[in-house]
């Protein structure tokens, strides 16, 4: 076995060593008839030219992003990595590092989290960010979690353009706190305004909780819904699930949020189906203590040089226990280098230009979509991802076109199965990897199924 | 250290600013096309282009130069013996990076067609199979993204299967040396902690538990082997007597990693328990994640799993995404957005391919018998915490460094200068000053014995009276002590112009 390097001789004289006749009398605290004696029913080991060639009979079955025209988004995108990330990403002394609990020996997954932090809060314009959080939809969760925690009130407020799976989540969380979760239903034809959850919200309101963009695309000002919220004493939660964004559109920050969270995916880290992902998490300097998850923060080493540690522990289950304002232990260390990485090589220049081009697509591809009969853009207003309605259902529709070879939107009715009335709507998702050939054909496609 | 360099880089070991003190405006590490001119359509909020968003511009080169030079600064499992207990720093295979980037894997979007993605849903299925063979076990939630959140994929099930049986029981027993995820996760879901002492040997006490059970109990949380390093004996009966209560046994699979592929949880009688894919199953911490936590579950929990989950059908593979496809199930809800940390799974399924049924029995003996040979070498001048063999970790206590004045922190910050990563410090709780110790299988005899031949110097030069070398170590590396009271008192959370 090639990951283990004790040889027969050295497991006897360890043994020896040790003073026992077997591995097994190691095992003499296991009950009887529990310990096996045999190997379980599964295959023997094999080699690696083996595993990798199963693994990659796996991967064909698979109609791949990269290989098809894609439009898809939902709250995962595709956007292009720049080499150089997954190149950082996988040096062994970043990969194979554990918390940077030893300071003295973590000073570079430290100072990249500080980074981190920076960038968050600087694309969010809020105060501080902490070092992430699972995804997107746990990172609305907790945000949830810490309104009601920070109010001492128990009633949540979610916009019907939250994300269903974010939504899912949260009231998953809030089921056994005794969170209200309260909120109305959305419609990407039917704008939700500040006004339709003004009369939602009194003083045992926590929080108020808005998607922007939401999850049908389209963009909103927060400002006065803000101004509701503080005027009843409860927290302006703003959710977010694509990170180039605030590269075009005014930030979380500058409409009054309090807590700004969402999916740091799109900024460096592959769509993975589905996962490892990178919950990003940010807010005022006021509720700092209230947060979830991992801090990291600047001191000085014995020696007056400027270092970092991981701080404000004291809010963390590893001290607080039962008490501590999360159970969050791991959070996405390795996602969030992408993150830091791709940001990086973006710079000022190169996130606000992605984002335009972003937009360009979309506003490209929603011009395509608009001159097809039979297919309807719906939103005023979006960034990079739209909605559609179409003249037939729309899974069957996206099913017709993956028999062409394109990867279309996500019918609506996968995020809303029991919503007969969104049957017809399909999400239609942008980014700087769609061409204009991807367009033409998405469109020229649409029109064939749809005559 | 006397000798200076001018410009305070040593050697290998560079100075670096943060990527905030470096780059000019305009500058770029990527180069994007010029966007076509188009009606913009942001609806009135577009960003104001006058005000900096404050990201510094760099080139690629000096992107590389930054993290490479960063990655100087970290110790890794590549870098060194890293024996930090209850952690389980095995070598990470790059094969498993391998295969998490073939394409057909890496470029999955969770939203597609299930029909385009059949390859995919086998995959979690394989996952998924192996995972329930070797815990003996009947169903298996594959969604959760860590331990963390597998405890508390574990525990709703359990408030579910209790919910169902109208039962309003609210009190979780948990032995005093868990980690602090387990009374953080409990709380979660509503219930209180109740804690149950160790006896002398860091075990539960059976009679202490015994006596709390009562109808108001919903179950009790172990880990075994334990966080002492040791094997729960009375494991069984414990399982018994919750189950005689009315309860549930939930157990912290973080310690997997010992008897994987000899003690099945299965025939211990629990009813849920995690799997940490990074510990037991060889994905990478990655400072600090992601990680991942499938959770087993008995019959009795198995319908309460959270959704989505992948069946087999004549049609090939599905994903069941809503809590209304019947077919016995109750879900308790669903734990984060899509179906899971899929690029661990893919690197989990490759490390359980590559040891098979035998090399994971191997694996798990190896491991032991590497824990076990650590601690007969390092009791001869270190003080074990509990007599007997321990599982895959050593656990000391402090007693040895007695009238020393030198700390478990002192000593474990010399051991850096030696080259290795230090022990887990001062957990579990239940032992003073713990040193806990886990080399794991993937060491050689000789890197164990070349730490605990480093160790047993230290310890000599402790009991030789140089504690004032102790409190000024780490000598060696790119910071010295820090400071983190201070950086608690006042937070320094992010650069600003201000605070450069």
């Amino acid at each position: 076995m090639r990951y283990l390097p004790l040889t027969q001789a050295d497991r006897a004289s360890m043994l020896e060593t040790i003073g026992a006749g077997s591995v097994d009398e190691l095992y003499s605290d296991v009950p009887e008839g529990a310990l096996l004696k045999e190997p379980v029913d599964l295959p023997h080991h094999q080699g690696e030219m083996q595993v990798e060639r199963d693994m990659a009979q796996l991967a064909a079955k698979n109609m791949g992003t990269a290989s098809a025209p894609s439009f898809l988004g939902a709250g995962a995108y595709r956007h292009h990595i720049p080499a150089t990330v997954d190149y950082i990403i996988q040096r062994g002394e970043f990969l194979t590092a554990y918390t940077p609990y030893q300071p003295e020996i973590a000073q570079g997954t430290l100072q990249y989290l500080f980074e981190f932090q920076t960038q968050v809060a600087s694309i969010t314009e809020m105060d501080v960010a902490n070092a992430s959080m699972w995804d997107g939809a746990t990172s609305c969760a907790e945000a949830v979690l810490m309104a009601c925690r920070a109010t001492r009130r128990k009633k949540a407020v979610l916009s019907g353009g939250l994300h269903p799976h974010y939504r899912e989540v949260t009231e998953t969380y809030c089921q056994y706190s005794d969170t209200e979760v309260a909120g109305r239903d959305g419609h990407p034809e039917h704008q939700a305004t500040a006004d339709e959850l003004d009369d939602l919200i009194d003083d045992q309101t926590a929080c108020v909780v808005v998607q922007y963009p939401d999850v049908f695309g389209r963009l909103a000002d927060h400002t006065k819904l803000a101004e509701a919220c503080h005027a009843k004493g409860a927290l302006l939660v703003v959710v977010f699930t694509e990170a180039v964004a605030f590269g075009a559109i005014k930030s979380p920050g500058s409409f009054g949020a309090d807590i700004v969270c969402g999916e740091g995916q799109s900024i460096g880290n592959a769509l993975g189906y589905g996962g490892p992902y990178v919950g990003l998490f940010a807010t005022t300097s006021k509720l700092v203590r209230q947060m979830p998850g991992r801090l990291c923060g600047e001191t000085v080493d014995q020696d007056g040089k400027r270092g970092f540690v991981l701080t404000l522990s004291t809010r963390e289950q590893h001290i607080r226990r039962e008490k501590a304002t999360s159970n969050i232990c791991t959070n996405s260390g390795l996602c969030s280098l992408a993150f830091t990485v791709h940001m990086s090589l973006l710079g000022e220049d190169g996130y606000r230009k992605l984002a335009a081009i972003n937009h360009e697509r979309a506003v490209t591809t929603a011009d395509a979509l608009d001159a097809v009969d039979c297919v309807e853009v719906v939103n005023d207003s979006f960034f990079n991802e739209f909605t559609v309605k179409l003249s037939k259902p729309a899974a069957e529709v996206v099913e017709a076109l993956v028999a062409r070879g394109i990867l279309a939107g996500v019918p609506l009715s996968r995020l809303y199965p029991n919503r007969d009335d969104l049957g017809q709507y399909m999400l239609v998702a942008v980014t700087e990897t769609n061409t204009d050939d991807d367009i033409a054909a998405l469109a020229a496609a649409l029109k064939e199924v749809l005559a | 250290m006397t000798f200076q360099t001018h410009t305070g880089n040593r050697g290998l070991v560079l100075e670096e600013k943060l990527i905030f003190e470096q780059g000019e405006p305009g500058r770029s590490g990527v180069d994007l096309p010029d966007p076509a001119p188009v009606k913009s359509r942001l609806g009135g909020l577009a960003r104001d282009e006058n005000s900096e968003i404050g990201l510094p511009g760099l080139s690629e080169p000096q992107v590389v130069r930054h993290f490479t030079r960063l990655s100087q600064k970290n110790f890794g499992i590549d870098s060194g013996f890293f024996p930090l207990g209850s952690c389980t720093m095995k070598h990470n295979p790059r094969l498993n990076e391998k295969v998490a980037r073939l394409p057909g894997i890496a470029d999955l979007h969770p939203m597609q067609p299930e029909s385009t993605v059949q390859g995919a849903l086998e995959l979690i299925d394989q996952c998924a199979h192996w995972l329930m063979v070797l815990t003996g076990m009947p169903a298996v939630a594959m969604s959760p993204a860590s331990g963390a959140q597998g405890e508390l994929c574990g525990m709703m099930a359990i408030r579910a299967a209790l919910d169902a049986r109208g039962e309003n029981r609210r009190r979780v027993l948990v032995p005093e040396s868990a980690h602090g995820t387990n009374p953080a996760t409990a709380a979660a879901c509503g219930f209180t902690v109740d804690s149950i002492p160790a006896t002398e040997d860091g075990r539960v006490d059976l009679a202490a538990f015994e006596a709390k059970l009562g109808d108001d109990v919903a179950g009790i949380m172990l880990t075994n082997p334990n966080t002492c390093g040791l094997f729960e004996r009375d494991v069984r009966k414990i399982a018994d007597l919750v189950h005689a209560a009315g309860g549930y046994f939930y157990c912290d699979g973080a310690n997997f990693n010992a008897i994987v592929g000899r003690v099945r949880p299965a025939d211990l009688g629990i009813d849920a328990m995690h799997i940490n894919l990074h510990k037991t199953f060889s994905t990478p911490h990655g400072g600090g994640g992601p990680g991942s936590g499938p959770v087993v579950f008995s019959d009795a929990l198995a319908p309460f799993a959270p959704i989505p989950y992948v069946v087999k059908t004549e049609d090939g593979f599905h994903l069941v995404e809503t809590a209304e496809e019947k077919d016995g199930k109750k879900p308790f809800g669903r734990l984060k957005g899509f179906h899971g940390q899929m690029g661990m799974f893919v690197r989990a399924l490759s490390y359980m391919k590559s040891h098979g049924a035998d090399g994971l029995r191997q694996a798990s003996g190896d491991a032991v018998l590497n824990a076990n040979y650590l601690l007969a070498r390092l009791k001869t001048k270190l003080s074990v915490a509990f007599p007997g063999y321990c599982m895959h970790e050593a656990l000391f206590d402090d007693d040895f460094l007695k009238g020393t004045g030198v700390s478990t922190l002192d000593l474990a910050k010399a051991i850096i200068d030696e080259g290795f990563h230090p022990m887990t410090m001062y957990f579990p709780l239940v032992v003073h000053g713990a040193l806990l110790i886990e080399p794991t299988e993937t060491e050689t005899k000789e890197s164990i014995d070349q730490f605990c031949d480093a160790v047993l110097s230290l310890v000599a030069k402790a009991e030789a009276g140089d504690s004032e070398f102790f409190k000024n170590a780490p000598y060696l590396t790119p910071r010295r002590r820090l400071d983190e009271t201070a950086a608690a008192r006042k937070p320094i959370l992010r650069w600003s112009p201000s605070n450069a």
